[in-house]
């Protein structure tokens, strides 16, 4: 399939040469001004002073545990949300069931609610002054302005990453197999482990990724629900933002480029799992 | 294995499938179900199998009340119309996938697994294919795969959905004859559901017509063609 796409005939490509170095030079600064300039301006900017003072913004008390919550709270939130992803996306396209127009519509919800709405959702509901609030205060249970709060507000926000990259590719894939795998005796669990993961397995590795991109990058909601209690609830985003306020750039551009690294490091992991599993893909996805 | 079907009915909602049915199946038959789309023949496949269950009505194995048994419970063969190969296993796993699957103090050893495996590459013709993966295959060779898998499960029945539907006319021919060969050397009771009135009438020991989830006859091919029960019957053999 690839094979034909990547090698057109001649005569497919009829511009002329300068129309199409000219859109190749379009192509190529947009991406430059769009995507690499940004990466490379907070890289720089870390280094202004140089590595040294970079390194040493960065291990300060409140960057490391800025860091660390930040690590912590997507470890948690992103495992959730790649199990919750795959029930749903495996109740909506593996069975019919009433209201499930309104279950897919609910999934997406947090992609349309601005995270800093949802944030203060977080905070009436739980806070001090609602009934539930009061009850959790008068148990000692806290939420609002710590941890639990940070996680819970991660989650909702970055909840439909996973489901959403698997439903369509669970739709194309139809339930033939799952139920073929049930007609040679074996139990849904089996069929669930052998059959439905491994056929999805690289959309929900990419959902897991960008599941993960934005637990760790996640600002509005978590800055209205932590409370920015300073090396206690401020996660790598919030910190950055504070630093920046406080004319430290380069304290706050050191974690910024910290927390791009981190991205980077997902796509990277992708991409070399891709490489390393091509030939399988190849085998497997010519259908 | 001989199969009786009681009063057997289905709804999809508002939507009927299946009106009351009735028939029977003698053991070790060739039964073709033989209808337009939407006249309901999948359907009544589908619960012979466990994938669906009736709104009412009875299915009988052996003269034993098998309507509650669960899918894996039934030890059906079934091939689907597109056949359903695992495309992330080998041909060897996908047809080693039923026995794997069995409960560990039933489960064959890895050796044994091998030896019927290999004895099922032989019996579909296709003895030097275990290590491919079933996109390499042709269309042809995947059904095939597909009736290994289905067999290696020891079925007490072989159900297939429309098991030539998606080949040309050549391959359709050779492998209508490779069902026939299958079917007479393991003696199982075998269903088939198609559209083709001739690959029914030339394939089957007995041809069930159907149209609008009713069952319009049952009888051998050439009592059909000589004596349709109805104008649907005459006109839709007759094509």
């Amino acid at each position: 399939m690839s094979d034909t796409a990547m090698t057109p005939p001649l005569g497919v490509t009829t511009e002329p040469l300068l129309a199409r170095r000219l859109l190749i030079c379009t192509v190529i600064v947009l991406i430059s001004v769009l995507l690499f300039a940004p990466l490379i301006a907070v890289f720089s900017e870390a280094l202004s002073q140089g590595a040294g003072a970079a390194i040493q913004s960065l291990a300060s008390s409140d960057a490391r545990s800025a860091i660390r919550l930040t690590l912590i709270v997507a470890t948690i939130a992103v495992p959730l949300n790649a199990a919750f992803g795959i029930a749903a996306a495996w109740a909506i396209t593996k069975f019919d069931f009433r209201g499930k127009a309104f279950l897919i519509t609910l999934i997406d919800l947090p992609f349309s609610v601005s995270p800093v709405v949802a944030g203060l959702a977080l905070v009436l509901l739980f806070g001090a002054n609602s009934t539930f609030g009061a009850w959790l205060v008068a148990h000692d249970l806290k939420i609002v302005f710590a941890f639990p709060g940070i996680v819970l507000a991660t989650m909702f926000v970055t909840f439909p990453f996973v489901a959403r990259e698997l439903i369509p590719v669970m739709i194309e894939q139809g339930k033939a197999e799952e139920e073929a795998a049930l007609t040679l005796g074996a139990t849904g669990w089996r069929a669930f482990f052998t059959v439905t993961l491994p056929n999805i397995r690289w959309a929900l590795l990419y959902g897991v990724l960008l599941c993960n991109a934005r637990a760790m990058g996640e600002f509005g909601a978590v800055a209205v629900i932590s409370g920015k209690i300073r090396g206690q609830t401020t996660t790598m985003p919030i910190m950055i933002e504070m630093l920046y306020n406080e004319y430290l750039s380069v304290a706050a551009f050191s974690l910024a480029a910290v927390l791009a690294l981190l991205a980077l490091l997902t796509l990277i992991l992708k991409s070399v799992l891709e490489w390393r599993y091509s030939a399988l893909l190849a085998a497997t996805r010519r259908h | 294995m001989y199969i009786e079907i009681e009063e057997l009915a289905k709804e999809f909602g508002s939507s009927r499938a299946l009106h009351p049915v009735s028939l029977s199946i003698p053991s070790g038959a060739l039964i073709a179900l033989l209808g337009p789309s939407g006249s309901g023949k999948t359907t009544l496949l589908r619960i012979l199998g466990g994938l669906e269950f009736p709104t009412s009505g009875r299915v009988l194995f052996d003269g034993k009340d098998a309507t509650g048994l669960s899918v894996q419970e039934r030890r059906a063969g079934f091939v689907f119309q597109h056949y359903a190969l695992f495309k992330h296993m080998t041909v060897f796993e996908n047809i080693a996938y039923g026995l794997r699957a069995r409960k560990r103090r039933e489960r064959p050893t890895e050796a044994e697994i091998g030896r019927r495996v290999n004895r099922l590459l032989d019996l579909i013709q296709l003895p030097d294919i275990g290590a491919r993966y079933t996109s390499q295959l042709s269309g042809g060779q995947r059904q095939r795969v597909a009736l290994a898998r289905a067999l290696a499960i020891e079925p007490r029945m072989l159900l297939l959905d429309e098991p030539f539907g998606a080949l040309d006319a050549k391959v359709r021919k050779e492998l209508r004859q490779g069902l026939r060969d299958i079917h007479d050397t393991t003696g199982l009771t075998t269903i088939f559901v198609t559209h083709d009135q001739e690959e029914a009438m030339e394939l089957a020991d007995l041809v069930v017509v159907m149209s609008m989830g009713r069952i319009e006859q049952v009888g051998r091919p050439a009592d059909i063609r000589a004596r349709p029960a109805s104008t649907f019957v005459r006109e839709f053999t007759m094509t």
